[in-house]
């Protein structure tokens, strides 16, 4: 349990952002794509700045991680196809009900538990992805 | 305290947001929340039938347990560091929602038109629940990631795919308001 502690203490601040940020609202995500508040777009904005801010400083000062490996960041396969194509379904499906997996697990801790329904059928979406994998163009 | 309690501002959370991602990379790890479906159906054992999920789901326990934590995370946000106020909504979407046949828009986190168990528990309710997280599902695995993944971890690394990754998912997420909205709803 100890060394799995302080992933328990991030997620517990990660769900606690999210909550009070509203990005796990499903009216703030349909105004979003609404284009009717700049809400969701300062909070992602903001985070990528902050984010590009981190990840250059610390290669910059080669800063070494709790693992003793230089921090980095995994590189994304090349390709367009998937990431297009699996995006766009994925843009469905978050516009459809409001939530992409980070939110689906915070809202049953707000006790939203018809969310349970969405995560099982988010474990059918991931294991038919896992089927239909060497049949899709990638 | 007060500060707390009341709605945080994107300038607050959006720069927390990236602590979160940040401390996972300093962490060795990295910032992906939908990686745990995978690693849940490869726990109920779906590795014996494909491949894709025949992996060492052990090696990915530290990510269910950011998982476990956000949960409570919610929980402590929403029973005890929240004032009972609407969401702060623009007067625009409480129209377009109204006519759509939403009412009492922003005085909970979720529509109850979709998600209470009257809701829930009609057709056409239950279908949206479905079929938005199978898309939700099968979509992010198959961009190889969802918002934490490509929208904040792949956009701070500046990389390219998660650039067209999140176009899609704008793609997607337009269609679906601006096109299939007025027909569902």
């Amino acid at each position: 349990m100890g060394k799995y502690l302080k992933f328990f203490l991030v997620g517990i601040f990660f769900g606690i952002v999210l909550v009070k940020s509203e990005a796990v609202s499903w009216y703030r995500i349909y105004e979003m794509f609404k284009f009717q508040s700049f809400h969701m777009y300062g909070i992602i904005g903001t985070a990528v700045v902050t984010g590009v801010i981190l990840v250059f400083i610390s290669k910059g000062n080669q800063l070494k991680t709790t693992e003793g490996t230089y921090l980095r960041v995994p590189k994304k396969d090349k390709g367009f196809k998937r990431y297009i194509l699996g995006g766009s379904i994925f843009g469905l499906g978050w516009a459809l009900c409001g939530a992409c997996p980070g939110p689906m697990y915070i809202l049953v801790g707000t006790g939203v538990f018809s969310m349970l329904i969405v995560i099982v059928a988010a474990l059918i979406g991931t294991y038919t992805y896992g089927l239909l994998k060497d049949k899709l163009p990638h | 305290m007060k500060y707390i309690l009341e709605p945080w501002p994107w300038y607050i959370s959006g720069p927390f947001i990236a602590i979160v991602m940040f401390l996972l990379l300093y962490f060795g790890r990295t910032f992906g929340m939908s990686s745990n479906l995978r690693t849940m159906c490869a726990i109920g054992g779906a590795g014996k039938r494909v491949k894709f999920f025949d992996f060492d789901w052990k090696s990915e326990k530290w990510n269910l347990m950011v998982v476990a934590g956000a949960v409570i995370g919610g929980m402590i946000a929403h029973f005890f560091l929240s004032n009972p106020i609407d969401i702060q909504l623009s007067e625009n979407t409480i129209n377009d929602l109204d006519t759509l046949g939403f009412k009492n828009v922003g005085e909970s986190l979720l529509p109850p038109e979709l998600f209470s168990w009257d809701s829930v528990f009609s057709l056409k309710g239950i279908a949206i629940l479905l079929i938005g997280g199978f898309l939700v599902g099968f979509g992010t695995r198959y961009a190889g990631g969802c918002t934490s993944g490509h929208a904040i971890t792949g956009l701070s690394s500046l990389q390219l795919p998660s650039l067209v990754a999140v176009i899609g998912f704008f793609i997607g997420g337009l269609i679906m308001i601006h096109f299939i909205y007025p027909i569902l709803f």
